[in-house]
């Protein structure tokens, strides 16, 4: 038997060009299938966990789906926004907890959440290394935007701009890093982490900026009527919060009316979760209230068919490669009859050479099935990844 | 010994084997145990096909062919595969070397077939052999880096490696300069005494028929045949 293999092996590693393509060709015909259904499978189950976690998220009129995600994944770059007055409504209800989120800008292509302490209660997210946020200006990153960017408590990060062509927009804030979160494996660990506050400013409904009535601001003030004072350009902005200069920072306009990208919802029980769905139900305020489960179960659906079409297309990919790989092996054998017949002159059975032909085309399925399980198994162990890069396309 | 009595062959055409009209026939044809034996005669005469009949991957129409115990001509195809690893060794007219294989593996090849026996003692015997036939430092190069004739003294090496009862050489000189034709004809000739084997050797090269115990005409051992005679 030994010698069999031996036999088999050697022509298979004589003849490499042809052998690397026939193992290639089974490695991607098996991996390929596989590797769908299980990329699938996982991004379905890790899609569903995060959105079983969050049952009512509530956001502007609209697509649904795209609610979901950007107050799950934080994945859009212009979301439809409400007004906080939205929030104080809804929490007058008394019937959940509400957890705003903010989730609009960016910090080299980072999102950077605006939420309060309660959303990291919510995820079970705890600290790993430095403290909670408290102060605005501070934030806290998630394990991977650490690892990723060599970030730690003390470091700082800047906002970037919406549009790099919008010169007479804000001022980039400077934050500071004062903690990582554990890493969870899901959007948390890729995302920045500000007190919502801290995103308003980041917007320019809040600034700072030295004090009006200190004598060595007098050079910029142009005007000063009732309680309005107009200063020019020299005034200084402050493009950074720290303990000295924080007490200059304020907001401009109502509260009520500051954006939000959407408000998680906890409910304590089935009850008010459903008094609370029927209450946004017909509303008329350009708001509705969405169970991220339900929302998701639709897309995964379309997903799902759309996969069984894939496999499918692939199952008849396989049959080709298989009929392509039959033929190989077959004119193969006519070429090689003349070493066949050498082999039974000098003393091998039908059945030693038929075995010598299945050993070959053993090796090159059990090479192509090794590596294609191989691939799989790594590829799976970045689905999570691969997830990500998708919904922050 | 070689005994063939009486021996019809018919020589087939393509691959449903249908009879071509041409053959061949021995009445009497005796090589007894421990000699060797020359074959000579014309190109296309029927030399090789002898040699085919003997070693049992030719089957004859009629007659009987006997090796030592084995009664060729009427055994069945499992018990020839039997035969020719273990009791003959053959050259062949172009080698018949695998070139994915090195040259020791070449040479150790009928023990890959058979699968018995230790790999250690088969690799010092092939050593030997290829050290023999002045190959040894070749052992791990392929058969396609050989010349032809270092390829033929391969080819010689793995007849010779199971010490076969029976020898049988196809111009194993065909090839080689005059040095190397006679260690060949010696390692072939050695080989038989030593083990009391018999050699039968195609050759057309008439200085080397003073070596043998006996030498053939085909002429004198077969008659061809043609259309309705077979």
């Amino acid at each position: 038997m030994s010698g069999v293999l031996l036999l088999s092996w050697r022509y298979l590693a004589h003849h490499r060009a042809k052998s690397t393509i026939l193992v290639a060709s089974i490695t991607l015909m098996l991996f390929l299938p596989a590797v769908t259904r299980l990329l699938v499978e996982d991004s379905a189950a890790a899609l569903t966990a995060r959105a079983a976690q969050t049952p009512l998220v509530l956001g502007a009129s609209g697509s649904e789906l795209e609610l979901v995600l950007n107050t799950l994944y934080f994945h859009a770059e212009s979301p439809p926004v409400i007004d906080s007055r939205a929030l104080s409504d809804a929490r007058e209800t008394g019937l959940a907890n509400f957890i705003p989120i903010y989730a609009r800008f960016h910090s080299q292509g980072v999102p950077i959440v605006g939420t309060t302490l309660e959303y990291f209660d919510f995820r079970g997210l705890s600290i790993a290394n430095g403290r909670q946020m408290g102060l605005l200006g501070e934030c806290v990153i998630g394990a991977a935007v650490a690892a990723r960017r060599n970030l730690g408590p003390g470091d700082s990060l800047i906002s970037s701009p919406e549009s790099v062509f919008d010169i007479a927009g804000v001022y980039p804030l400077k934050m500071k890093i004062v903690g990582v979160l554990e890493a969870n494996g899901s959007a948390d660990d890729e995302a920045i982490f500000a007190d919502v506050r801290t995103t308003w400013i980041i917007q320019g409904l809040g600034h700072g900026h030295t004090d009006l009535d200190d004598p060595e601001a007098a050079g910029t003030i142009l005007n000063r009527r009732d309680d309005m004072i107009t200063a020019n350009a020299a005034l200084t902005q402050y493009a950074e919060i720290t303990r000295e200069n924080i007490s200059g920072f304020h907001f401009h306009g109502s509260a009520d009316r500051f954006p939000l990208t959407g408000v998680i919802a906890v409910p304590p029980d089935q009850k008010s979760a459903a008094l609370l769905r029927g209450r946004y139900q017909a509303n008329e305020a350009g708001l509705q209230l969405t169970v991220p489960g339900a929302v998701l179960a639709d897309l995964l659906a379309t997903v799902f068919a759309v996969q069984n079409y894939v496999i499918l297309g692939l199952a008849v990919l396989s049959l080709a490669t298989v009929a392509v790989i039959t033929l190989v092996f077959l004119l193969s054998q006519q070429l090689r009859k003349g070493e066949f017949q050498t082999l039974s002159r000098i003393g091998a059975s039908r059945a030693y050479i038929a075995l010598l032909i299945a050993s070959e085309i053993g090796f090159v399925f059990v090479i192509g099935f090794v590596l294609a399980t191989g691939l799989t198994l790594v590829t799976r162990n970045y689905a999570m990844q691969i997830l990500q890069s998708f919904l922050t396309l | 010994m070689i005994d063939i009595q009486n021996l019809v062959f018919s020589y087939r055409n393509g691959a449903r084997g249908e009879a071509s009209g041409f053959g061949m026939r021995i009445e009497k044809f005796t090589v007894p145990k421990g000699i060797s034996a020359a074959l000579v005669g014309p190109s296309g005469s029927g030399k090789t096909t002898l040699l085919g009949l003997i070693a049992g991957t030719l089957r004859p129409s009629a007659g009987s062919i006997n090796v030592n115990e084995w009664e060729i001509s009427n055994c069945s195809e499992n018990a020839l595969v039997k035969f020719r690893l273990h009791y003959v060794g053959q050259v062949f007219q172009t080698f018949e070397l695998l070139n994915y294989l090195t040259v020791i593996e070449n040479v150790m090849l009928p023990w890959f077939l058979a699968g018995s026996g230790r790999k250690a003692e088969k690799l010092e015997r092939a050593r030997e052999l290829l050290a023999s036939v002045g190959l040894e430092s070749k052992a791990l190069s392929r058969p396609d880096a050989l010349s032809q004739g270092e390829q033929q003294r391969v080819a010689v090496c793995r007849a010779l490696f199971n010490d076969p009862a029976l020898l049988l050489a196809d111009e194993p000189t065909g090839n080689l300069d005059q040095g190397n034709k006679q260690k060949v004809v010696d390692l072939l000739r050695d080989q038989a005494r030593r083990h009391n084997s018999t050699l039968l050797m195609v050759t057309h090269d008439e200085a080397l028929l003073g070596q043998f115990d006996m030498v053939f005409d085909i002429y004198s051992v077969a008659a061809s045949l043609h259309g309705d005679s077979i």
